[in-house]
């Protein structure tokens, strides 16, 4: 378990980001078929005949959220996320500072 | 007002010839011939742009992308931008992009230049498989003859041959000395992809029609073809057709009338695989009903299947040359393909049924980094759909009076 860390305000921002509704993205490159997302998040998540994880696309919901957030959390090879998939055409919704 | 004598401007080329008479001129291989022919490129650096897209003119080289969205979002990246011209043309089936690097150089090349002028970049690489040789050498040399006037670096670079190495970000990656396997976007090469800098990655058939718009602009581009998909794309033609070859085919023509101006089937055919190896089974009755588009061409490679090959075994053995082109990166891709190329093969034999097959293909779709698995399931469903028929007897009988004829290509056999 992590101990409670003093809320900066990067903390503050990341909380605040994380409670948009989101959706779970994988990366399937770094994705090694460990499977453990589908365990802790059942309900969005389920595994294909070789265990890589199938993931629901919709939003996730704030009832769900904790469910999402352990499951990124403790994907041994961080390969999920919330976010959103940026399309083409769509400059990915990172933070550009040029 | 005095009348100034200027030299004549080459007209514009009339109907969908536009590419192809170049193909077929010896001397549009030379700068000479090709200035000849098609008079200076006019640059007129970000304005192309918009050029582009009241043109437009979307990818020829398979995902049927606008050109104009890559070329404003380098434009808007920060960085250095350099361009990438796609010559790696990976699909076995596809020999369009080699004609043209090889036969019209200069027109790719402008196309580079004009699409740098628009983005704003100071280099362009040509980038083709490494067993493209000959066309690397009628580069080098298109490139060594505009050297002393050219106002933009250009080179050509090679990279392993491979079906998914002509995927953008598997060439980018090559480019830049890696493996040439995708990788997974965003972000987007636009936005960081040769070393790190924002890339736009055209295909050299793209490049070309770029070039032919920076020239006459979006009004001739778009008198050719529908509204929602001007202009024209090259086809690679092959199997039972009288003339195979390279054609250009007006887009939303028929696939019907592409085959008659091949000289029509050489033999009956069973069906037409339209835009290669991730394209779709076309059956022979619907032919004359299916309309050319970018998305449906795909890298603009048909393949008329006759009725005296197996289409089940040319089916099989393709489902089986994709799963082995899997770069084996992402799960889905590296374990389904190959589980479903040889469910297909045993669905063959009888042993095997289409359910868990559709399941499978549904699965992959979506799952990689790049579209291979999408293709390949694409394939793979298009392939049961179409050929039904064929599978049924093929299970009863768990074999057909056909053998495979090989006509479906692979790299390092004999292709049509």
């Amino acid at each position: 378990m992590q101990a409670l860390r003093p809320r900066s305000a990067a903390a503050a921002w990341t909380e605040r980001a994380l409670k948009q509704p989101r959706q779970l993205v994988v990366d399937p490159i770094a994705c090694d078929g460990h499977g453990l997302c589908a365990e802790l998040f059942p309900e969005r998540i389920t595994l294909d005949d070789w265990g890589f994880p199938i993931v629901d696309p919709t939003p996730i919901p704030g009832s769900l959220e904790r469910h999402a957030r352990r499951a990124v959390a403790d994907c041994p090879m961080r390969a999920l996320r919330l976010g959103s998939r940026a399309r083409p055409g769509q400059p990915a919704g990172r933070i550009r500072r040029s | 007002v005095s009348s100034v004598p200027l030299r004549a401007a080459p007209a514009s080329p009339e109907g969908r010839h536009r590419l192809t008479p170049a193909l077929a001129d010896p001397n549009a291989r030379t700068l000479a011939g090709h200035l000849a022919r098609f008079g200076g490129l006019p640059l007129v650096g970000g304005e192309l742009t918009a050029e582009v897209a009241k043109a437009g003119l979307r990818g020829r080289g398979g995902a049927a992308f606008r050109t104009e969205l890559k070329l404003h979002a380098v434009r808007a990246a920060s960085g250095r931008a350099i361009v990438v011209a796609n010559g790696a043309e990976g699909e076995p089936a596809s020999k369009k992009d080699k004609l043209l690097l090889r036969s019209a150089p200069h027109l790719v090349l402008d196309g580079v230049v004009a699409a740098a002028d628009a983005v704003g970049a100071g280099a362009g690489i040509v980038a083709l498989s490494e067993v493209a040789q000959t066309e690397a050498s009628a580069l080098r040399r298109a490139i060594a003859e505009r050297r002393r006037s050219e106002r933009i670096e250009l080179t050509v670079e090679t990279v392993p041959d491979g079906f998914v190495s002509g995927e953008e970000t598997a060439l980018v990656r090559a480019l830049g000395g890696g493996p040439p396997k995708p990788s997974v976007k965003p972000p987007y090469p636009f936005e960081r992809g040769f070393r790190g800098r924002p890339t736009l990655v055209q295909n050299v058939e793209t490049l070309a029609h770029l070039a032919l718009i920076a020239r006459y602009g979006a009004a001739w581009f778009r008198s050719v073809g529908p509204d929602d998909s001007p202009g024209t794309a090259l086809v690679t033609l092959s199997g039972a057709v009288v003339r195979p070859g390279i054609y250009e085919a007006e887009l939303g023509a028929t696939l019907g009338d592409l085959v008659l101006r091949a000289g029509g089937v050489s033999e009956p055919v069973s069906a037409f695989l339209v835009g290669g190896y991730f394209g779709q089974w076309v059956s022979a009755d619907d032919a004359a009903g299916t309309r050319l588009t970018p998305e449906s061409l795909g890298s603009g490679a048909i393949v008329a299947l006759p009725a005296s090959t197996c289409a089940v075994a040319e089916c099989v053995r393709v489902a089986g040359y994709l799963a082995g082109q899997s770069a084996g990166q992402c799960g889905p891709c590296a374990h389904g393909l190959p589980a479903i190329a040889e469910a297909l093969r045993q669905l063959a034999l009888g042993r095997e049924g289409r359910p868990r097959i559709l399941r499978w293909t549904g699965h992959v779709d979506g799952r990689g980094a790049c579209r291979h698995p999408n293709g390949a399931a694409r394939f793979v469903e298009s392939s049961l759909e179409v050929f039904g028929t064929e599978f049924d007897q093929h299970a009863r009988a768990g074999r057909c009076k056909h053998s495979d004829r090989g006509v479906l290509p692979l790299p390092g056999r004999s292709g049509h």
